[in-house]
């Protein structure tokens, strides 16, 4: 089992590691100087000069990729071009809404799928599979700007029940910070749920079909029993892989959405960043954005070996 | 109650079982009756298709919830076609056990084999999960697990075919059933575990005085360990009788066919295995009459008009042929080879 993990362990940081090289080599090729940029079209070349030593962009590239590694490793992410302030700080004040907003979208994703998912597989050909199937069809073809604007028009503008957008914060009490969040989770979750609840249908369908499903029920168990004790556990390979990747997706999602809500999360600042090309901003939020997508996925193999037996003895 | 040692624990009348199948509607079994007493071993022999496997299932009501069962099944004079699912689930692995041909693919991969084996006992017999343990252990021990206190939470991985078979086995009988059924049980094992685990079925049969099924598709297996036997074809039980009386002369065409064609040990070098020409029919498009009229020898045109009767050729020993005066003639079976 430790094997296993250092294994995987070891693949996350290599995967880290592209990852960083990637990211820094992708932005560096960037047209459009920074100092440039901040100084305005018009500024003197001498003062542009001075502005790109002082922010150390005229080291030669390794140097200044390993500086930025090391002030990573450190936690030390330099200033941003644009505000002036510690990247980290600006990183961190907009994860407070960032990474509840993806919990939210991914809670309502996994239920939806999943109860969507088994009660289908479970009603496999009859009425209920049918028209939840065309729902599931029609959330995939939904973009989810488009979607969250419809979602607006609903529950903001007409029943007035949510905010249209804005965050009110964790101050004034979690509920309200949920509230604000709610739309936009919905938005990111319809089309993931709707692309899991496929997956997990398909999934539960194919353990159906395996032999240990009539050895259960010919032990006297009840189809809804065989459902829950033998075939779900053996379904939940495929789902979770695929909730690994969708959670990437569910990042970048949050760019739209952001924007679409007027929420200041982390999507939101790269979006801005980009605009302003604070790339010393935006390298830090995709290197974190990588980071937490290899993660996750690093935590779904692990889960992988709890979930089967198998997986242990072969890695060991 | 009361009567229960004359009246049989199973009893099978006119049983037909209709499959929606890729190729259509298709009649799977029809006409199937017998009767099995208490501590009787019955037989079901036959091609892959002729519907012994979905006789077994009609017995489980295991089939498909699109096949349509006809005809009656009884377990101690009550019927059981038609039955409910959870009335059902209260019979299944508690009074009539089935084990299945893959013990590869037989077992969850996610419990571990304990687990599994004790389930029958938690649901049927309201076991502690203490107990039930205790028991899968005494259970795997049974049915000659090596070292079962220890293997208990292993999973199925970690065990050999003929050992899942074991852990099957003992699956089946936890509950000690009145019925077991074993749909060739030893089809995917090596031939030299095959005979440890039919001969591991036969004590058990014996020692708890059980009735059984056995199913498969090797005249021999049959031979060796049943008392009474049923050859099907097409669906139909072509021919049934007591297995010595049944092997001593074998009326039907297709049984004697299916004789001549297994392999002889001692034969010469390069002599060809005996075929039965022509190939099982789709169970979709069945001939009219006699389901194996088409591959017949001694088929003539009455064949094809009707499902031939059963005919007495024996005690206990009848043929669903209208020719066993002329496939009798020479007596094909144990005697004559």
């Amino acid at each position: 089992m430790s094997v296993f993990v250092l294994r995987r362990l070891l693949t996350l940081l290599a995967t880290l590691v592209g990852a960083s090289l990637i990211i820094f080599l992708v932005l560096d090729a960037l047209p459009g100087n920074a100092a440039q940029m901040l100084m305005g079209a018009d500024a003197s070349p001498d003062a542009v000069r001075a502005l790109t030593v002082k922010l150390g962009l005229d080291q030669p590239l390794a140097v200044r990729y390993l500086q930025w590694i090391r002030g990573l490793l450190v936690g030390d992410l330099g200033n941003s071009y644009v505000y002036g302030t510690p990247v980290a700080g600006l990183i961190a004040e907009r994860l407070v809404l960032t990474i509840p907003l993806a919990i939210m979208a991914m809670t309502i994703t996994v239920t939806l799928a999943l109860s969507a998912g088994i009660y289908t597989a479970a009603n496999h050909n009859k009425l209920g599979d049918v028209g939840v199937m065309s729902l599931t069809q029609v959330g995939i073809a939904l973009p989810n700007f488009w979607f969250a604007i419809l979602l607006v028009l609903l529950f903001a503008v007409r029943l007035q029940w949510l905010s249209a957008g804005g965050f009110a914060g964790w101050e004034d009490g979690v509920w309200l910070g949920v509230r604000s969040l709610l739309l936009p989770a919905v938005s990111l979750a319809v089309v993931q749920a709707a692309i899991l609840a496929r997956v997990t249908r398909s999934a539960v369908l194919e353990v159906l079909r395996e032999d240990f499903v009539r050895t259960a029920r010919a032990k006297g168990l009840g189809k809804r029993e065989v459902l829950w004790s033998h075939v779900l556990r053996n379904a939940m390979i495929p789902v979770m892989t695929v909730m690994g990747l969708q959670f990437a997706n569910l990042l970048a999602g949050t760019i739209v959405i952001e924007n679409v809500f007027y929420l200041p999360g982390l999507g939101r600042l790269i979006f801005q960043s980009i605009a302003n090309r604070d790339l010393i901003v935006v390298r830090n939020c995709v290197m974190l954005l990588a980071a937490m997508v290899v993660i996750v996925n690093f935590v779904v193999d692990v889960l992988y070996a709890f979930i089967d037996p198998r997986i242990k003895v072969h890695d060991l | 109650m009361a009567e229960r040692s004359d009246m049989p624990l199973i009893e099978v009348q006119n049983l037909g079982v209709r499959l929606n199948t890729s190729r259509g509607p298709a009649q799977a079994v029809r006409g199937v009756s017998f009767s099995l007493k208490r501590g009787e071993t019955l037989g079901l022999v036959g091609e892959s298709g002729c519907g012994k496997s979905v006789t077994a299932l009609s017995l489980m009501g295991l089939l498909p919830d699109s096949a349509v069962v006809t005809g009656s099944i009884k377990l101690d004079g009550s019927e059981l076609a038609g039955l409910a699912d959870a009335d059902y689930c209260r019979l299944r692995g508690n009074r009539i056990s089935m084990i299945f041909q893959e013990p590869m693919t037989a077992l969850n991969p996610m419990h571990t084999i304990g687990n599994q084996v004790a389930e029958p006992l938690r649901r049927h017999k309201k076991y502690s999960a203490a107990q039930a343990r205790k028991e899968a252990i005494a259970l795997l021990d049974r049915v000659g697990l090596p070292d079962p206190a220890r293997r208990v939470d292993a999973y199925p991985h970690q065990f050999s075919g003929g050992q899942r078979q074991r852990i099957t086995i003992a699956m089946a009988l936890a509950c000690e059933p009145d019925l077991l059924i074993a749909d060739e049980p030893t089809t995917a094992l090596d031939v030299t575990i095959q005979g440890q685990i039919l001969d591991l079925i036969a004590d058990l049969v014996e020692e708890r005085g059980m009735s059984m099924i056995l199913i498969s598709h090797d005249l021999g297996v049959i031979a060796e360990n049943v008392q009474r036997m049923m050859v099907m074809y097409g669906g139909t039980v072509i021919e049934s009788g007591p297995t010595d009386e049944v092997f001593r002369r074998m009326g039907h065409p297709y049984t004697q066919g299916l004789f001549r064609a297994r392999p002889k040990l001692g034969a010469r070098k390069g002599t060809r295995l005996k075929t039965i020409s022509g190939t099982v029919p789709e169970l979709a498009d069945l001939p009219a009459g006699c389901t194996f009229s088409e591959r017949c020898p001694l088929v003539i045109d009455a064949c094809r008009t009707a499902l031939p009767p059963v005919v007495e050729v024996g005690p206990g020993h009848g043929v669903r042929c209208i020719r066993t005066d002329v496939s009798m003639a020479a007596n094909v079976g144990a005697l004559s080879a």
